[in-house]
Formats: C-alpha cells, structure tokens, sequence
C-alpha cells in the first residue's frame, strides 16, 4: 500500500481559489517573506486614479510584481520613475485572482540608502556617545540678532525662503550669506569652509540650511566634519535641513532644529509686529506711567500746600496784628487817661500859677519898684535919696524920686507882710 | 534734552532701545522719582520709543555675501 503511487489514491480535487488560498496562507506565514527588502529596477510603472501604485521590479535576470497601497503612497519621500534602482520593503503574497504572487510594499528608499542608514545610525552612535549632541550644550538663541550668518546653496530655494521670512519678520538684521554647495563630493567642505568664514565676521547667529531631498542627497549634513564643526560652533546654529520629516546629524548637532529652512529663519528672529505692539505697549505705559505720577505729585503739592496755609506767617501776623491792635488800644486809652490827669492837673498849677502871678497882688493896692536899669528894689540899701524910681501899679508905671530913706523898726520887720 | 543725548539715542540698537525702556518704564512706575527726574526719565522714555520705532519703520534687510577670500560683498536683493 505505502508504496503505490500517490495518483492512484483517490483524493477530492482542490479548486484554484483553495490551492491560491493555501498557497496564500503558506507564504504569509514564512518568517523571510512576512518582512523583506528587495533591491531591483523599476518598470512598468502605472500609478491609476485609484491612488494605488504598481510596477515590476526587475535585475538582469528575474521580476517581481509589486504594489503600493495608497495609504503608503502618500508617504513616500521621492516620485517614482521607470529605471530607478530603489530598495523596497513589504511582505509577499498571493494574488488570489491573479494567481500571482507580488511584493506589498510599505516602504521604498533609493538603492544605497540602506547602506547610507547604517551608516547614519553608526555615525549617530558614536558622536551621541561623545556627548555632541547633549541637550546642555544646546545654547539659546539670542533674540534680537543683528548679524545672522547664512550657509545654504546662493541658487537654492532655500535661501530665497531664509531672505523672504527675515526681511518680512525682522528687516533689521545683516544677513551675511556665506555660499557653499549643499551636495555632492565637495559640499562638506564647503559647508565647514562657509562656517570658519561666519565665525570670523562676528555673527549673532548661523543657520545652516538646504531644501529637501533624498538621504543621499542630505548626505553631506550627516557628514562628520559638517556635524563637528555645527557642535564646535562658538556661535549658536539653527538648522533648516529638508523637510518635516528630514533627520540629518546636522539637526542633533545644531542648537535648535527646526523643520525648514523657513522655519529656520523664523526661529532665528523675533516678529516685527510683535515687536511694533510691544513698544506700543511700552509706550502706552509710559504715558500713564508720567500722568501717574504727576497726579501724584499734584495731590502731595496740594497737601503740602494746605499744610503751608494753615502754618502761614500771614496766620502768625494777623495774630500778632490782633496784639498789636489790643495793645494799641490800651495805649490809647492811657493816653487818653493820661492827658485828662495832665490836664487837669495843668488847670491846678494854672490856678496856683495865676494866685502867684505877681500883677494879681497889685491889683489888691500892691506896687513893684524897680531902678531905672530895670532891677527889683526889695530893700532901702538899694536907693539913695534923689534916685529915680520906676513903679509898677496894676494899670500902668509911674516913674518917682526918692525923697527920703527909713528903715523899718526891727519889730515891724518881725510881723512881715503875709502875701 | 541735549544734543549730544540725541545723538547718542540715535546710535542704539533696537535691542538696547527696548531694555532701556523697559528700565525707563519700571522705574516710572515703581518708583517715586522727583518732577525733574520723573520728566527727565519721560522725555527719555519718548526718545526711546521714537528711536525703537523709527528703527522698526525704517528697517530694510542688508544682505551680504561672503566671497572666497572671506570679503564681503553687498547684495541687491529685491
């Protein structure tokens, strides 16, 4: 029995979407096909309306259907063209109503790239193991630069979006370009060679910049020197390499990354019109700032002047005044006592002066004698006999001689006259 | 304020513009400085704002390039 020839055992045929099915799920289910690249040639390329992308992958000897699902297509990096040597990765399977087997295909890269990886991730390594790439040597970006140092392509896109996003954001910068090829064999070099030259024109600030492309394109931003020289740099770096989703060594070397070299140029300046309404806020506060304080210094003016009112030395004299006018009063008013005592006082003496005045006494029957010079006789020694006298009578003089001369009795001298 | 505080203002950059102001500003508002001190710090308050966006107004980018030998070499970017 063991050794009959199998067709000669009776067996149920399979139908061709069992065997396309079986086959399927064999080849799903192979570790090697589940996750594969593949290197080879692009032909018969169709890109539908579908949005579904497939060609044939060729070499010299052999093809290999493949397909692009949309959902991948989008995200791939470059365009597609019949002769390109790419590597693809995707798994294999079974196109049951085909019957054929192809590659689905989630990620393509130009051919080389792989090796260009490794070599990127091995580079990456080694320089994150010196520390080139420590987050405490990035340094901040000042935020008001005045000389902004450009290394880019002079013909690129780049730099024209670097010139346009500075002169709209902040015109007040110096741009200093400092020209180097941005690919190719000679781009390092010139890259380091347009770095050294930045640093010496005492720069604020570089960036380094390139517009997008593939990973060999960038290459000469993965390049060793290029990414010393960034790490090195005594000025900050910014760096603009690519596009969103670009990486370049360049970018973990620099002081910030920033997606485009747009974004660069953004990054490295502040914007004027929010530069034009913080000093209109400045401005706004200065003015109330001034009026604050001479309202302030109104009030305390005020208060002081009413302090000085009330401490015036016109207060002072208006009270002194009042004194002066009391006093016064007084004074007056002893003047006045003053003068009715004198002159009553003054009528007393008159009345005593008027009962001494000597004509008064003639008039009651006295006379005053007098010697023709004019001197008082009081007493007989003063004439001689034959002497002329004058006479004072109370209405008028009589001028008399002296006939004779007797002295009075000593008792009759003793009586006397009373007045 | 004097010519020569004039021409000084006039040779600030943006940047120290806007710190002085910033000072200038503070100082007005945090401190009681006397009238002549208070105008004196707001007429520089003025010159400084005037110079900061005269400078804003008037900005026009200067692009040079760095040529081999390390010269630089103005630009017509337009």
């Amino acid at each position: 029995m063991e050794d009959l020839p199998l067709f000669l055992i009776p067996q149920a045929a399979l139908s061709v979407s069992d065997l396309n099915r079986y086959l399927r799920e064999i080849i799903e289910s192979d570790e090697v096909l589940r996750d594969v690249w593949v290197q080879g040639e692009i032909s018969n390329l169709s890109t539908p309306g579908s949005g579904h992308i497939y060609f044939t992958l060729k070499d010299s000897a052999a093809s290999l259907r493949c397909v692009i699902w949309k959902t991948n297509a989008f995200r791939l990096r470059q365009s597609l063209a019949n002769g390109q040597l790419v590597e693809a990765h995707g798994y294999i399977s079974i196109y049951e109503a085909g019957g054929q087997y192809q590659l689905y295909i989630d990620s393509l890269r130009l051919a080389g790239e792989g090796a260009l990886f490794q070599e990127f991730v091995r580079l990456k390594n080694k320089l994150e193991a010196e520390g080139l790439f420590d987050p405490q040597r990035k340094r901040p970006i000042p935020p008001f630069p005045q000389r902004i140092g450009v290394v880019t392509s002079p013909t690129g896109a780049a730099l024209q979006d670097i010139l346009n996003t500075l002169k709209r954001r902040f015109p007040l910068a110096e741009v200093l370009i400092a020209p180097a090829s941005v690919q190719g064999e000679a781009a390092p070099r010139e890259i380091i060679a347009g770095l050294k030259n930045l640093w010496t024109h005492t720069v604020d600030l570089i960036l380094v910049a390139r517009g997008g492309g593939s990973l060999e394109d960038l290459w000469a931003f993965n390049d060793e020197g290029v990414v010393r020289a960034v790490a090195g740099s005594p000025v900050p770096v910014i760096s603009g390499v690519g596009h969103e989703t670009d990486f370049t060594l360049t970018d973990f070397a620099a002081d910030v990354r920033a997606p485009t070299p747009t974004g660069a140029a953004m990054l490295a300046t502040p914007d004027i019109t929010e530069l034009a309404d913080t000093l209109r806020q400045y401005a706004d506060r200065l003015n109330s700032a001034i009026l604050t304080n001479l309202i302030g210094m109104k009030r305390d003016l005020n208060e002081v002047y009413t302090r000085l009112e009330h401490n015036s030395p016109i207060n002072q004299v208006c009270s002194q005044q009042q004194t002066v006018d009391f006093l016064q009063e007084r004074l007056r008013q002893a003047q006045r006592t003053q003068i009715i005592r004198q002159v009553g006082w003054l009528g007393t003496l008159r009345a005593r002066l008027t009962a001494l005045d000597p004509m008064a006494v003639l008039g009651r029957g006295y006379a005053v004698v007098r010697t023709q010079d004019n001197r008082l006789i009081s007493r007989i020694a003063q004439v001689a006999v034959d002497q002329a006298v004058n006479i004072r009578l109370s209405d008028g003089s009589v001028t008399a001689k002296v006939n004779s001369i007797r002295p009075d009795e000593p008792t009759l001298r003793q009586g006397g006259l009373d007045e | 304020m004097s010519k020569k505080k004039d021409q000084e203002i006039d040779n600030l950059l943006y940047e120290q513009c806007l710190e002085e102001l910033e000072q200038v500003v503070t100082t007005l508002e945090n401190s009681q400085p006397s009238l002549e001190e208070a105008m004196a710090l707001f007429e520089r308050g003025q010159a400084l704002a005037k110079r900061a966006s005269s400078l804003l107004e008037q900005a026009e980018l200067r692009v040079q390039v760095i040529t081999g030998q390390g010269e630089l070499t103005p630009t017509n970017e337009e």
